[in-house]
């Protein structure tokens, strides 16, 4: 089976010298649900908007399910939605009327198309909305309709370009919950965001990107079982003694009642706890200071500088 | 993309534009009939009394065909430029971009609906020229015929306009300073004979005075200029004007980047 998206040596130089890619090469899987991450301006939005066709490549290969992109794009589009970072719509259009317009421009007859328009109205959980214009619409239910309409024509390849940007919590767990069940039906999800606990949450696979090269890439899993170390916030009981300390780890008292403490790998927090109790230290709760993925992902990038 | 999945799409643009246009009647349907009545009513009606005929015919009837290729000319630019760059403004032409939809059959969809206004604006306004005066059509083939070349080629132009303009201004420089222009000098309210030979000759240049007339020959059957170089001029403005779209297009012109 070819793969959902497979780009190499991808290169992009803007008219005014910018290299925005420097020759990168991606392989997602059909089916994964694959996250690309990078600070802003690292190159993500240029390879979505390349593998779209709003922005011309320089150099290299782009194939979406097999179809080289120089040889039928057409046909290659056919295979992808993509959801943008910036909402793109006529804001005077009624929500049904853009996907009953997208689906046409992908040549679904107007009948069908308002059939899926109502089903996937529904499925995003702005059915309601149907008939009111977008600039009706908030900021959440907008980006959900944005989905919406880059599946309007049931693409295997679903591309979301920061697609929880200014979504509230509530809203943007069910958008979760559509991404999984549409990856569950075997598109293949390809995400790129700026919550990374998103990410982990969601994707198997991930790639990071930074001044326009891949700097490192692989499973979740694998990535975060790299970890050097993790630092655990402890909640404690009481009032912590002063001076408090274990040997063979490093710990801060950051707060009279809330303990830091920094765990390398092969390390064992049970000792630390052990050692806290002999204390009289009564530990109530415990959390990791910062997301995992965050870490890994600062770590690559400081790596990377 | 089959041939089938083309139509849709081109039907799905063209509906999506008379629907634009429709739902904002007021702003692109009554105003040509509004200016209309009143050049009928003041040039042709109280002036025309005075000047009597033109060209052979009551100056009534001489400038009803030049009135409505005007309201042609004028609402099929402004249909497809200012749908086109609002589009463009609001980024929903990505809608379209990212599509399978071939660029044909954008720019086709967009002239469609920039054509269909142009039809509707011309029933529009003659039905309004029939309270002022009565219309024998002397050659229907030509009479359609120049109302379906010139809507094209207009509209080909407005698209042409949107591709290249940044700004809502850049939208109206064209149909303020040139096309408005062009229009008026353009055979419409006079006939070419009343001009001294140097200016004649240099209305000579104006492609709109090769349009007016072929309609009015159309209608009326008197026209200043030979009508097959008319109709050679109307064809090579929408070849080229197509070609240059679709070049536009192709190349991603201020579209893509």
């Amino acid at each position: 089976m070819p793969a959902a998206l497979e780009i190499s040596s991808l290169q992009k130089t803007y008219a005014n010298g910018f290299e925005a890619l420097k020759g990168i090469d991606l392989n997602v899987q059909e089916g994964d649900f694959y996250a690309l991450l990078g600070p802003n301006g690292a190159g993500k939005s240029t390879t979505i908007g390349i593998v779209s066709s709003l922005v011309s490549k320089s150099g290299g290969k782009v194939r979406i399910c097999g179809i080289d992109i120089d040889d039928d794009f057409s046909l290659a589009k056919k295979q992808i939605g993509i959801v943008p970072q910036e909402f793109n719509f006529n804001v005077f259009e009624k929500a049904e009327d853009v996907l009953i317009h997208q689906a046409g421009y992908y040549g679904i007859p107007i009948g069908l198309a308002r059939q899926r328009a109502v089903y996937y109205l529904e499925k995003l959980g702005i059915a309601d909305k149907q008939h009111v214009q977008m600039r009706m619409l908030s900021g959440g239910m907008k980006r959900r309709l944005m989905i919406a309409r880059a599946i309007i024509h049931e693409p295997r390849v679903l591309i979301l370009d920061e697609p929880t940007a200014g979504v509230d919590i509530e809203m943007r767990r069910s958008m979760y919950e559509f991404l999984r069940e549409t990856n569950e039906e075997g598109r293949t999800i390809i995400l790129t965001t700026h919550y990374l606990e998103e990410a982990e949450m969601l994707c198997r696979n991930v790639a990071i990107i930074n001044h326009g090269k891949i700097v490192t890439r692989g499973s979740i899993k694998d990535l975060l079982r790299d970890l050097n170390s993790e630092t655990f916030l402890l909640d404690t009981q009481d009032a912590l003694p002063s001076g408090i300390e274990v040997p063979g780890f490093a710990l801060r008292q950051v707060e009279p009642q809330c303990l830091e403490v920094d765990l390398a790998k092969g390390q064992d927090l049970a000792q630390v706890f052990t050692a806290l109790s002999g204390a009289g230290v009564t530990v109530v709760s415990m959390r990791n200071k910062e997301n995992r993925l965050e870490r890994m992902f600062v770590n690559v990038l400081e790596g990377a500088s | 993309m089959s041939a089938y999945e083309q139509w849709i799409a081109f039907l799905t643009i063209m509906r999506k534009e008379v629907r634009r246009y429709l739902r904002i009647w007021t702003q692109t349907l009554l105003p040509s009939a509004i200016t209309m009545s009143l050049y009928f009513l003041i040039f042709g009606t109280l002036i025309g009394k005075r000047i009597g005929t033109m060209g052979g015919v009551s100056y009534m009837e001489f400038v009803v065909p030049g009135l409505i290729m005007m309201a042609i000319i004028t609402n099929t630019y402004a249909n497809v430029v200012g749908s086109f760059f609002g589009a463009k403004f609001n980024n929903s032409v990505e809608e379209l971009l990212v599509s399978p939809t071939p660029n044909y059959v954008i720019v086709l969809g967009y002239v469609a609906g920039g054509v269909s206004r142009g039809i509707l604006v011309s029933i529009i306004v003659t039905s309004v020229a029939l309270f002022f005066t009565k219309l024998d059509i002397y050659n229907w083939f030509v009479v359609i015929s120049v109302v379906a070349l010139t809507s094209v080629a207009f509209s080909l132009c407005g698209l042409i306009n949107a591709v290249f303009a940044n700004t809502f201004d850049d939208v109206n420089i064209v149909p303020t300073f040139i096309l408005t222009p062009l229009t008026y000098l353009g055979g419409v309210f006079y006939s070419l004979d009343l001009l001294p030979d140097f200016w004649a000759g240099v209305s000579q240049i104006n492609p709109l005075v090769y349009v007016v007339n072929a309609f009015r020959y159309g209608v009326l059957g008197v026209s200043d200029v030979d009508i097959t170089v008319s109709f050679t001029m109307l064809i090579g403005l929408t070849v080229v004007a197509f070609a240059y779209a679709m070049h536009l297009l192709s190349t991603g012109t201020r579209l893509r980047t």
